[in-house]
């Protein structure tokens, strides 16, 4: 038993055309014993960064407690929000705090980019759980579904998706691959951010 | 293996825990009290090992009073909630962690909702319709998901109460004899004979 796969739960984040999504299942367990199906795991940074934080459970609390104290600093410090590239540093630097008594989180990242000519562009990346992070141009996984989800992603994912094609993906892409891991499931929640809003939505999934 | 339940209902929050103390194989005590009452609509129940719940229940319970003489007003559920996660994930990385499992029931007398929380001794907190500990989780559990209705009244939400008790009565080898029920709604806390 690993203390990573303790509590269940997985994360992936894609990149559309001017879009990225970040979904997450829902349960929580002691496990294979379900605790509660209403356990979110992907919490707002600002209003165009998520960062979802799979792994046990405990640390997910904690950690994004963490999180929001730092970026509020920041926020008052810089008297400007933070931007996805920089919270991801701070993500790694936060972990690697903790090298050797780590926080047993896999943190992913989905935001959107304010490019130095004021457009923005999607941004997504991942760490291990003492902040080695991975920028990828495609797609992001993390959790006890994580290898599932790499091969579903890897067939269902393709360049310049649109918003809507997106959800669509990513949605298929989480659903399908928590069905095949014991440890998540219980319902899934996807965040899709385009330039100038948030989309919310809640999926019904297999409830065994 | 102590075991506790809770459940939610239509404004208020049951809580039940066993009644018995043990060493080992031996039954010490028939009629110890694992429900603490931290505020004038909060509860909480412990279990764990032995001496570190005690010790830590009586640090929630002084620490929770003192908020109170404060602040004049206590604090919240979901606020309470959090602070003793809080203390309890700290624990988890100290030299000597408490472990101890909590079922937090409170009622908000500001949004007139009722509150449940599953903490344990990781410092893990979620907000449930219904919980257990010990291995009273593994029939209460999926007896609850069949039964438990969030509208449902007092007596309906006792009865489902029953149902657990009387199962894990019926299937667990060292089922406990006695439990202690009480009960928080808008009125505050108070203990059922059941």
């Amino acid at each position: 038993m690993s203390i990573m796969e303790y509590n269940g739960g997985s994360v992936i984040a894609m990149v559309g055309k001017n879009c990225v999504a970040i979904a997450s299942d829902l349960r929580l367990g002691v496990q294979s014993l379900g605790i509660a199906s209403n356990f979110q795991k992907i919490f707002p940074v600002t209003d165009r960064i998520f960062v979802g934080l799979p792994g046990l459970a405990t640390d997910v609390t904690t950690l994004h407690e963490q999180f929001r104290y730092r970026v509020n600093m920041y926020t008052i410090k810089e008297e400007r929000e933070i931007e996805p590239e920089t919270f991801a540093a701070l993500v790694s630097s936060t972990l690697y705090e903790r090298r050797f008594g780590p926080y047993f989180i896999e943190p992913v990242i989905a935001g959107m980019q304010r490019t130095p000519s004021g457009s923005y562009k999607p941004f997504i990346a991942a760490t291990d759980l003492i902040g080695c992070l991975n920028f990828a141009k495609d797609f992001v996984v993390a959790g006890t579904a994580s290898d599932k989800l790499f091969g579903v992603a890897e067939g269902l994912w393709e360049e310049d998706l649109g918003p809507e094609d997106l959800f669509e993906t990513i949605s298929q892409t989480m659903l399908n691959a928590v069905d095949r891991d014991t440890n998540s499931g219980w319902g899934v929640v996807v965040h899709l951010l385009t330039k100038d809003k948030v989309i919310t939505r809640t999926l019904k999934g297999r409830m065994d | 293996m102590d075991i506790s339940f809770a459940l939610t209902g239509k404004g208020y929050v049951i809580v039940a825990a066993d009644t018995t103390a043990a060493h080992s194989i031996i039954k010490v005590k028939l009629d110890e009290d694992k429900i603490k009452t931290l505020s004038p609509h909060l509860l909480m129940a412990y279990t764990g090992e032995p001496g570190d719940t005690v010790q830590f229940a009586e640090y929630i319970e002084r620490n929770i009073r003192l908020y109170q003489i404060r602040n004049i007003y206590a604090l919240r559920p979901p606020s309470a909630a959090s602070w003793i996660r809080r203390s309890l994930a700290d624990s988890l990385r100290s030299r000597k962690p408490y472990s101890v499992n909590l079922l937090l029931g409170g009622y908000d007398t500001s949004t007139h909702t009722p509150h449940l929380y599953w903490i344990d001794y990781l410092g893990t907190l979620a907000s449930v319709p219904f919980a257990a500990h010990g291995y009273g989780s593994y029939f209460a559990l999926s007896l609850l998901d069949r039964y438990h209705d969030p509208e449902a009244s007092l007596e309906e939400g006792l009865a489902t109460l029953r149902r657990c008790i009387d199962e894990v009565s019926k299937r667990l080898i060292v089922s406990p004899g006695k439990y202690k029920v009480k009960v928080v709604d808008k009125d505050g806390v108070r203990e059922l004979d059941f």
